[in-house]
Order: structure tokens, then sequence, then C-alpha cells
């Protein structure tokens, strides 16, 4: 990232460290920079101090160590109120007393925003989120999703720079959830506001996000956008923290910068590419998506190497076939393949011989 | 938006067997009615024979007054036709009142009646006691002499009967039938003798003398057309003039009066007393000056619950939220301290301020020694309004602080949080969106408060000096010292109504759902 333009650097965590108890620190480390416009995800699983890291840049937590830089300033002792950053919580938090209406006015009422400014204000807030009928409601007369809308146009009102939001669709069914991913992206990037957004599921991480930051233990294990992180994990967790992921354990044989080739713990050999391994000898986790497992070996390459594979069972999931094969002593280890009218089905039982092409096969840490 | 589905047609929805729905429903939700009234069954009944009847019995008697009218029945009768109430009534009273003491004594009710209307007239309970021992001395034993020096059959019992055996001759002497009727019932049932073994008393004969010389007597029996010509002629004794001659206060018309207005079995007189108004013969007039009391009570009495309420809230208010604010551990530790003075008795308490705030008291001190007061002028504390109000500041902070504190842990910190991010400082997000959702805790708590203060009664008691007592302070004295049940009723009515139409009031205003206890 370029350290010196400032639209690269709105938000800046610089080093920053958290500890509640003085014992344990729930955020280690972490170096980031978000930049104006961007919709940047943090993603991980529970416990490994996404909120902290949001509730810090809110103002509601102070760093125990480490600076925050908003836009070039540093932040640590404002308080969260003169922040001016929009924020979703995960129940919403619609004031229960308010009408939705004054729910919106609230923030511009605070900010002393003339009378008819505020209500052209409201309005096109409630418009925007297709809710223009509902301002004489209360919060508790509205659905999950429809308060979910409230929740974000309240955030949005005051024309905050930066918006965060925590888990803000955990609470919707699966249907409502892909629908508000779809507006929220949607009003973020036509707005033009710095979106941080949390969540623990992967699939709204990665079809939300500019950029998605993965969490664990208190650090971030991989900042990039969703489709290097999802074809390009850099360590172990990430690959198997993010979408489905057959696994296999081995040792390094060969190594160049590009290429290794990896003996797996029954023999056979495979080809890989190196990522966190660093010599001859390592021991090493291979991960290979499901669906760059190739079955038909006329589409390998002549020299690629193959490895034996019992067939153990074979879903039909309509749009694909799932089949779980027995491959190199895993049990696990699963391959999709398009439904497709040439497409083969396999019977459990069959012996079949399996196949990658080097740069899909990623020889991760153990 | 979704399409509304179409309207079902109109009439009523039919269950699967065919019934209304309606009817269905209910069928099936009687018999969970019935297990539920079942199962409140014992604390219901409990509840209805140790709570419900004395509450009800206490209330018939803020208005219940059949005393005067069984006790004084002739007298009641008598008063009916008196109407000049400037002056004394005249013989026919005094003559019923004479039968109806005679009775009373002998049956011990008349201090009983005489001390009912002392509640209403001061001075008339030691009348009467001393009338029930007069009456049995007054000079009407001349009838009695006269009639039987007439014939000495008048002293036998069975020329009585053979008389009172004749309706012709009990028609013409009303007033000796009923009299010699009464004297049997007090042989018979008060003394335990025998009539026939024992002598007729002087207030029979004077009975039949008052007959024989107001009517006469035009029958055939020989006997009485001798006496009722002899009459005439008899030395006759005013029984006005002997209550005069006992106490000159019989011949005061208030004390008749008095028992005219009070002779109905029922009375608003005990709540007009207790409005410090009072009942004439003349209708409903004001108490007195020097004798009203209990408005100034009442008033005080919901002032100073106001008080009360308002400081427990400016006190109660900090600490429920310190509390709701406060991680657990520490937050139980405060509340066992809030809960502290439930585990001491109310007494030690309310003495222990005894104890803080009299003039030579540890308050006191200490202000003298830091010089904030005088030696010589020292605060008057305690036996005032100010010690009531401290006192029992003190004592309802809890039912203030309880309900608060629950209220206030159900409200996540998410929408202060949320309230700030949106711009609000400190003090606008406690206030525009914090504390109005507090507002049914404050509610909940103002409602135990004030109800429980307004009834209060050990602590202004001990602490309330003279100005600082409540209305219970009076009630407790009626009950306990002046015996006056029917104004303790009343009184105690009015409070419930009180209580009942600010309760109301509250719900207008406030809406009861709005009150919340956790
Ligand atoms: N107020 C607090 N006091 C002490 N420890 C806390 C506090 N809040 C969070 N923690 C701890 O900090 C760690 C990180 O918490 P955080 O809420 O940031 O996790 P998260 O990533 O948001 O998880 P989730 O996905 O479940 O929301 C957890 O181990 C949690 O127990
Ligand atoms: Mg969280």
């Amino acid at each position: 990232m370029n350290a010196s333009s400032g639209s690269e650097n709105f938000v800046v965590f610089d080093r920053v460290q958290k500890s509640y108890d003085g014992e344990t620190l729930v955020v280690k480390d972490l170096n980031l920079s978000i930049g104006q416009g961007e919709f940047l995800t943090m993603l991980g699983p529970s416990g490994s101090g996404k909120t902290t890291c949001l509730m810090m840049l809110a103002g509601f937590e102070t760093a125990t160590h480490g600076e925050i830089l908003l836009d070039g300033q540093p932040i640590n002792n404002i308080p969260p109120h003169k922040r001016g950053i929009g924020m979703v919580f995960q129940n919403y938090a619609l004031f229960p007393h308010m009408t939705v209406a004054e729910n919106l006015a609230f923030p511009l009422q605070v900010r002393k925003i003339g009378k008819s400014d505020q209500e052209a204000k409201v309005k096109r807030a409630l418009d925007m989120v297709q809710m223009g009928d509902f301002g004489g409601r209360r919060p508790a007369q509205l659905s999950g999703g429809q308060q979910q809308r409230i929740a974000l146009a309240r955030a949005l009102v005051f024309e905050p720079e930066l918006v965060l939001m925590d888990e803000p669709l955990g609470a919707l069914d699966k249907q409502l959830r892909e629908h508000m991913q779809f507006e929220i992206t949607n009003l973020a990037h036509q707005l033009g506001i710095t979106t941080v957004y949390v969540t623990h599921d992967q699939t709204e991480a990665l079809t939300m996000s500019d950029r998605v930051a993965v969490f664990d233990d208190g650090r971030i294990q991989q900042l990039a956008p969703p489709d290097q992180l999802y074809e390009a994990p850099e360590n172990s967790f990430v690959a198997q923290f993010i979408g489905e992921n057959n696994t296999l354990m081995g040792t390094v044989k060969e190594m160049s910068d590009d290429a290794a080739v990896v003996q797996l713990d029954d023999g056979e050999v495979i080809d890989a590419v190196p990522v966190n391994v660093k010599k001859v000898g390592d021991r090493t986790l291979i991960s290979i998506r499901p669906e760059r497992v190739e079955i038909d070996k006329n589409r390998l390459h002549p020299e690629a190497h193959t490895i034996k594979a019992e067939v153990l069972e074979f879903i039909y999931m309509g749009d694909i076939y799932r089949t779980r094969l027995r491959v190199a002593g895993n049990d696990n280890f699963v391959i999709k393949t398009r439904n497709a009218p040439d497409q083969r089905r396999m019977t459990p039982g069959e012996q079949i011989e399996i196949g990658w092409r080097p740069q899909d096969c990623r020889a991760l840490d153990a | 938006m979704t399409d509304n589905t179409a309207q079902t047609p109109s009439g009523p929805v039919l269950a699967a067997d065919g019934r209304p729905l309606k009817a269905s429903l209910n069928r099936a939700l009687r018999a969970q009615k019935i297990r539920a009234l079942l199962l409140i069954a014992p604390l219901l009944i409990f509840i209805l024979i140790t709570f419900i009847a004395p509450i009800a019995d206490m209330l018939f008697r803020s208005v219940e007054n059949q005393i005067v009218r069984d006790t004084l029945p002739r007298t009641v009768v008598a008063l009916d036709t008196w109407t000049n109430t400037d002056e004394a009534p005249g013989e026919d009273v005094y003559a019923a009142l004479y039968y109806d003491i005679f009775e009373a004594a002998e049956f011990r009710n008349h201090s009983r009646v005489g001390s009912r209307l002392n509640y209403e007239l001061t001075g008339v309970s030691s009348m009467f006691r001393r009338a029930g021992r007069g009456v049995g001395r007054f000079d009407t034993d001349i009838y009695t002499d006269q009639f039987t020096a007439l014939d000495p059959a008048w002293a036998e019992y069975e020329t009585w009967t053979g008389l009172m055996d004749d309706d012709a001759i009990r028609a013409a002497l009303p007033e000796t039938s009923d009299a010699f009727d009464t004297w049997i019932h007090i042989t018979i049932d008060a003394n335990d003798d025998v009539p026939a073994e024992e002598d007729i008393e002087d207030f029979v004969f004077t009975a039949l003398y008052r007959d024989l010389s107001n009517t006469g007597y035009s029958g055939s029996n020989a006997l009485l057309s001798t006496a009722a010509d002899a009459v005439a002629g008899f030395e006759s004794v005013s029984l006005r003039d002997q209550f005069a001659d006992m106490d000159e206060d019989w011949l005061d018309p208030t004390v008749m009066e008095t028992i005219k207005v009070y002779s109905p079995s029922y009375t608003p007189g005990y709540f007009l007393t207790a409005i410090d108004m009072q009942l004439t013969a003349d209708g409903v007039s004001a108490q007195p000056e020097d004798r009203r009391i209990y408005v100034t009570l009442f008033e005080r009495t919901l002032f100073m619950s106001m008080v009360i309420m308002g400081s427990c809230v400016l006190l109660g208010y900090p600490i429920a939220f310190l509390l709701a604010n406060l991680p657990t551990r520490v937050s139980n530790l405060l509340l066992i301290l809030v809960l502290l003075p439930f585990w001491t008795s109310l007494l030690v308490r309310t003495s222990a301020w005894k104890v803080l705030l009299q003039q030579q008291g540890v308050i006191n001190d200490v202000l003298v020694w830091i010089g904030l007061v005088a030696d010589d002028n020292r605060l008057q504390l305690i036996n005032n309004q100010t010690g009531t109000i401290i006192a029992m500041t003190h004592i309802l902070l809890p039912f203030m602080i309880l309900p608060l504190y629950s209220v206030m842990q159900t409200i996540p910190p998410t929408y202060v949080r949320a309230a700030k991010s949106l711009g609000a400082t400190n003090w606008t997000a406690f206030w525009r969106v914090y504390f109005p959702q507090s507002v049914p805790g404050i509610g909940a708590g103002c409602i135990l408060v004030f109800i429980l203060s307004i009834g209060y009664y050990i602590t202004p008691e001990l602490v309330g000096g003279r100005t600082g007592t409540f209305i219970s302070n009076r009630i407790a004295y009626h009950i306990s010292s002046s015996l006056n049940w029917g104004l303790a009723a009343a009184l105690g009515s009015i409070l419930l109504a009180v209580v009942l139409l600010l309760y109301w009031a509250y719900d207008k205003l406030v809406g009861i759902d709005n009150v919340k206890l956790g």
C-alpha cells in the first residue's frame, strides 16, 4: 500500500494492542490501513477480537498500546460522539421509545441541524432504504429486516464518512440476509462511504468486500481481496477458514522458488506451490479446493503427478456433484464437479486417479 | 409490500366439527380456567377469610350505627315529633328515655350507647353512666304506692297477667303493656328471676299512670275504671325534672339533638367527621375551627408522602444506575448493602434515627463541631416533619432502588453506545435515551414508596412529634385508644379511596402498563 496517499490511509491502525484484564492480549499488534471508500470486512471466528477492534475505532474501548488514525488524525483521545463515525449494531439498538423518524432525527438533532433540514434528510434516508412509509412506527412494530434497514439509515443519515457494522445481518434469515448484503454494498459504493464490516459468515465477507481481513487469535492472518483470499490463502488457518478445502499432510521433498514436490504421508508424491514452507524436509499442509481437483487425466499437464483415490460417496446437489473420496488415508477428500451433459457420475467403490494443476495446490505451514 | 390475502366470507368461522370456532375455543379454555382457579383456591380462601372479610367489616363499620336505635328505641320514636331543637323536648321523650335507660341499665348496655354518643358530643358518656345508676332511684315509687293504696291487687303479679292477657286492654294501655313486657323480659333474661315472685318495678306503674292520665280508660274492667277515675287525684312526678335533677345537661337541647341525629341505623356521620364536617339536625355543617384536624392531616400525609417519594427518587436513581452498570460481582455486593436495612428491625432503625437526629445527637454534634450551627441554636431535626421525612426516606429507599435496578438492568448498554456513536454527548445520551427507558422503573418505585408511606405508622409515631404524624397515626389512635372504630374505619376508607384515585390518575397520566418491577 502507498503510505503517502491520504485517501489510501483513511483509517490506520498502527501497532495496536488491546488487553481487557492485563493478562492476555485480545488484539495483538494490529496494523491495518483502510482506504477511503473502501469496503473492508473483518472476518474471523468467535472471540478473535473483531468487535474489540471495531469498538476501539468507534471509541468505546481504548487501545492499550498503539495508535489509531482517522484521516491522518490520531483519535485515541477523541470521545466517541466527536468522531463522527456511523455505526450499525448487531441488535440494531434502535431506541424503543422513539418512532422510526425520531430515531433517524436523533443524530441530526444533537448536531443542531434545522427542523426543515432534518425532515428532508430523514425522508431521504428513509427513501434510500425503501422505508419511506414507516416513519411513524415504533421499532417494535417492524420486522427484523425492516429494523435492519432503519438501523442502516440511522447510521448514514448524518452523512458520516466512515460506517462501522458489527454483524448487522446476524439475526436475519438466509434469503433476507443475501438481499441485504446486496443493498448494503450498493449503498456503500453509491455514497462512497468507507465501511468496516464485521462478520463471521465467510460468504458474506467474500461477496460484499473490497478487501477482507481474516482475524484469528488477535492477529490479522491475511488481508486481501476476496478472490486472492480464496484462491491464494497465505496460511493454513486462512485456507481452512475460507471456503471448503481439502487438506493432506506431507513433507517437502524438493523445493524451488515457485514449485515444490511434496511427499504425502502414505508415500505418494505431488506438485505444489510453496507458500510458507521454508526448506526441504519441512512438514507441510497441502491445501486444494474441491473444484480444482481434476478427474480427467487428459486435461492435466502430461508430466503432472496424479494419485489414486477411492470413491466413498456421491451426492447430487443440483448444479454440482459432490463426491467424497479417500485420498492418501484422508476419508474427507471432497471434489466438486459441474453438472454438465458430459460429466461423469462416479459410483462408490470405484477406483480413480486424480490430479491438479500445481498452482492450485498450496503447500502451507503445518 | 405483500398483498392482503382475500377476505374470508362474513359469518362466524366454524371449527372442524361444525360448531362456531369461538364456542369450541371457549370450551377448550374452560377446563384450563377451572384448573387455574383450583390452583389459586387455597390462597383465595385464605385471603377472603383473613383479609377481605375483615376489611369489608371495617368498611361496614364506617357507616353502621345500629346501637342507638337498638338501645334507645322508644326515645328515638319519641324524638321524631320533636322539631323545635332550640328547646329541650317534652315529658314524653323523657318518659321514653326513662324506660329505655332502665332497660339498658339492667342489661348493662347504657354505657355503650353513652360511649357511642360521646364520640359526637363530649360528656354524654358520663351522663349515661350516671343515668344508668340514677333511674332506679327516681321518685316514681310514689305511683307504685298510690296504686297499691288504691287497690292492693295492683301489687299482685296475677292481677297484671290477667289484664295483659286481654288484647283490648293492651290496646287501650300501649305504654303500660310495653313496660310490663319489658319488665318480664328484664326479670327473666337479665336477672334470672321468676316474675311471679318479684315486685313489679316502679316504671310499670309510671307507664300505667301515664296511660290512664293521658287517655283515660273507657273499657269494662272494674279495676282499671277505678284506677282511671283515681289518677286525676294522684300526686305526680315529672320525669323531665327527675333527669334534670340527676344532671342539668339532660335539659340541654344539643344532647337530645345528638341522639336524634344519630338515631338512624346507618349514618354518614363518621365520614363527615373524617373530613371535618358534622351532622346536625339542620343538616351538614363545618366543624368549629378548633376541632378541625383531619383534612390538615390528610393534606400533610399526602404532601409528606410526595416529598418522601421525591427524595427517594433523587437518592435512589444514582445508586440504581451505579448498581446496574457495575460488574455483577461488585453490584451484588452493593445490592446486599441496599438490602441490609431489611434485615434489621424497623423499630431499631427508627430508634437509630432518634439517636442521630436529636438536638444532642450525633448530627447536631458534628454540625456544631465544624461550626456550621451555633451550640445554643442546634437544629430541630426530630419530632417534626423533617424527622419523619429523613427517617422514612431512609426506610423506604430500598423500595425505590430495587425496581429501578431491575428495570435498568434490562436496558442494554448498546443503546447508550448507539446514541454516542450518533453524536450525542454523555448527558444527551443519558437524558434522551437511557432515562426514558428507565421511567417504568421510576413509576414502579414511586407507586411502591408512595403507597407504603401514605399508610406508614410506626416511624411517624416515633420521630414525627406533633407536626410530623400521619393520618395513619390518628387511625391507630382511634382503633386502640379512643375505640372509635367507626371513625377509624371512615378515615381508613378515605385513605383507601385516595390511594385508588391516585392510582387511577397515575394510570391515566403514565399508564400502568409502563410500570415494571423487573
Ligand atoms: N468487556 C470485556 N471484558 C473482558 N474481556 C472481553 C470483553 N469484551 C471482549 N472480551 C474478550 O475479548 C476477546 C475478543 O472479543 P470480541 O468481542 O472482540 O470477539 P469477536 O471477534 O467480536 O467475537 P464474535 O464473533 O463472537 O463477536 C474474547 O476472548 C472476549 O472474551
Ligand atoms: Mg463480536
